[in-house]
């Protein structure tokens, strides 16, 4: 098992409710202790000596592409903390309402100091029920969010009919196939489903609802985000998949946000999981297919102005 | 060189001290052995005579610098702090908002620097207070030699700064996130370690007609975090990579000139620190190994044996250079004395 650090990342637009989120998993007792970095000081009620702030500077890292930027603010703030050992079980980092979520993620696989002591446990996103719809149309950032979540919080429903609410939820859902969804008001869930999800560990990574995979499963043709699931019937040949997605990570590592997959490799006894954002890349052989399940080759792409026919022909090619 | 025969020992020359929580900073204030913890306390005070003096709480202490006089703290309580040999500690300066003091810079001259974030404050001997405003986070602090202008390593390059005059700092540009500064002890070249695993320097122009030139110094496997330079000034030793890098900066600097390697092991250096009177380095390891390495023959003794967990984490020669102090990550601590 790993001692790194978990560290879980609290997005969402601005009034969403993440600090409502926030306060309740510090106030709850349950008997961790966590240090949290905030983009704001003083709208948490709880007295923390590890309660840090955040100027959320970003680093672009070589020539300026979005897939190679981190954020300088979290280095040198996990940095410091690490040397505070013992003080803490876990890291929150919140991020403003106006915050790209890439920079974030990426800070726990580009830089080798975070990398070696703290792992990336989830991204989180808390969504207004109400304003989702109108702010998905005009503020990226909102989309962004949704895109990179490995968990939604789609709070305030009591504000909302159960209609609307199921057509929020289905605009998630067009962005985002692969997050754990929660409906709650006042962000009231067990904090669980929050913390300590290992969304980024590829031990346990995604969860895929089997129906959102489904070919043919897709809305929303409008969304410039969009995600994209397919899923194989058996084996790929891992000497035609991995030339395969290197390359389309690196050709396209700008419009996708997120991948992820869990797929049969041809003579592998173990499943194959990977896991991506923008450009990087992570995936390893982990635990053997049961005798129960069925070999199949699974695989999301979540991104902008991604031509489906062409990943999706991709993608089938590498089939064994 | 490749030694056959393994490295000499001081080992037994070694009082290991407990300081309880990772050693941020290992100096001599007043000649007195000092760790700086990032629990928050300083440990002052010979072997069997020491006292641990609170200064951050638990907030924790996060950056020091030293001068001959005294040790300079800045903690995740928005205080920075100065202590002398005698351990009354005198506070500085206190933020507000209790913000982290992100990067601190003290001079022999008394200027202390630290920075919160965008904002950089300069306090001269007579305490009067100097505050700028950059347009990014300041990662990194120093002075120059006589403590009127101070360096501050930024995204993007360097500001040079003299808080006492009304003129803008001058801003040295080079793409990319800069770290740590230091200044070499003529003040003519500015170097900064960076986040793209490369150190840059900067030779500022000796006289009106010359431009900056620029020096790449590039190929770490790792971020090199801890800079020293040698007595008289011509060379660098670096940390960052499974040898200890000594740049040349002899006449014009390192530019089109090889480094010099000592100290090659199967772990990085995390720490460097130059003899205050020899080409001797003490060099630290992630591996809690510790070597003195003499530049002039390769000669190497070590001085701490490989400790799982225990990466070194600060190094400090007193003023003779007869007693060297180490600071590990998981608080395990020692003062060497060189038989003499």
């Amino acid at each position: 098992m790993t001692d790194k650090i978990p560290v879980t990342v609290l997005t969402g637009y601005l009034g969403a409710g993440k600090t409502t989120l926030l306060n309740r998993i510090l106030s709850e007792p349950h008997g961790k202790r966590y240090a949290v970095i905030v983009n704001e000081f003083g709208e948490i009620g709880i007295d923390n000596d590890l309660v840090v702030g955040a100027d959320e500077e970003v680093f672009e890292m070589n020539n300026g592409c979005i897939c190679c930027t981190v954020r300088g603010d979290l280095i040198r703030i996990i940095d410091g903390l690490m040397k505070r050992k013992g003080k803490f079980d876990a890291i929150i980092v919140e991020t403003t309402g106006l915050a790209d979520p890439a920079p974030v993620a990426q800070t726990f696989f580009m830089d080798q100091d975070v990398g070696d002591r703290a792992r990336l446990d989830a991204v989180v996103t808390v969504a207004d029920a109400k304003w989702l719809t109108e702010r998905l149309k005009d503020a990226p950032e909102a989309k962004n969010q949704i895109a990179f979540a490995d968990v939604i919080i789609l709070n305030k429903t009591d504000l909302v009919t159960p209609a609307e609410l199921d057509a929020v939820e289905a605009t998630i859902r067009a962005i985002n196939p692969a997050a754990k969804l929660h409906r709650t008001t006042k962000c009231a869930l067990p904090i669980a489903d929050v913390l300590d999800r290992n969304a980024f560990d590829l031990d346990r990574i995604l969860d895929i609802e089997p129906d959102f995979l489904e070919e043919g499963h897709h809305h929303h043709h409008a969304e410039d985000i969009r995600s994209m699931s397919f899923e194989i019937r058996g084996d790929v040949d891992p000497d035609k998949f991995m030339p395969w997605i290197q390359d389309l990570t690196q050709v396209k590592g700008g419009d996708i946000l997120r991948c992820k997959g869990i797929l049969a490799f041809r003579n592998e006894p173990k499943r194959f999981v990977f896991q991506g954002v923008h450009m990087i890349l992570d995936g390893d052989l982990q635990r053997d297919w049961r005798k129960d399940e069925t070999r199949v080759s699974r695989a999301v792409f979540i991104g902008r102005n991604l031509d489906r026919e062409e990943i999706r022909k991709g993608f089938f090619a590498t089939a064994a | 060189m490749i030694s056959l025969a393994p490295p000499a020992s001081l080992t037994q020359h070694v009082t290991p001290l407990d300081a309880g929580s990772h050693v941020i900073a290992a100096a001599w204030p007043g000649g007195v052995p000092a760790l700086a913890l990032a629990g928050g306390a300083v440990m002052l005070g010979l072997p069997g005579l020491q006292r641990r003096i609170d200064i951050h709480g638990g907030a924790g202490l996060l950056v020091a610098a030293s001068t001959p006089g005294r040790l300079v703290t800045g903690g995740g309580d928005g205080r920075v702090c100065s202590l002398g040999a005698t351990g009354e500690p005198a506070e500085i300066h206190r933020d507000p908002k209790g913000s982290w003091i992100d990067a601190l810079a003290a001079s022999p001259t008394g200027s202390v620097a630290w920075s919160i974030g965008k904002r950089v404050t300069a306090c001269d001997d007579k305490g009067r207070l100097k505050t700028i405003e950059l347009s990014s986070t300041a990662q990194g602090l120093a002075w120059f030699p006589k403590g009127y202008r101070l360096a501050i390593a930024r995204y993007n390059g360097a500001s040079l700064w003299f808080p006492n005059t009304q003129t803008l700092p001058e801003f040295l540009e080079w793409k990319g996130a800069h770290l740590d500064v230091s200044i070499s002890a003529d003040g003519r070249f500015v170097v900064t370690s960076m986040q793209e695993l490369a150190l840059h320097g900067w030779r500022l122009p000796a006289k009106p007609t010359e431009k900056v030139a620029h020096m790449r110094m590039s190929g770490y496997p790792a971020k090199s975090r801890s800079f020293s330079w040698s007595h008289d000034g011509m060379w660098l030793a670096t940390s960052g990579a499974d040898a200890v890098i000594i740049w040349p900066f002899q006449g014009d600097g390192p530019m089109g000139k090889a480094p010099r390697e000592c100290g090659v092991r199967r772990a990085r250096v995390s720490q460097v620190t130059f003899h205050p009177g020899a080409y001797v380095i003490a060099a630290g390891y992630d591996d809690g190994c510790i070597m003195l390495l003499r530049m002039t023959d390769a000669s190497e003794l070590v001085a701490r044996h490989a400790t799982r967990g225990s990466a070194i984490t600060a190094l400090g020669w007193d003023k003779t250079g007869r007693h060297l102090l180490f600071g590990c990550e998981d608080g395990a601590a020692g003062l060497l004395a060189l038989p003499t």
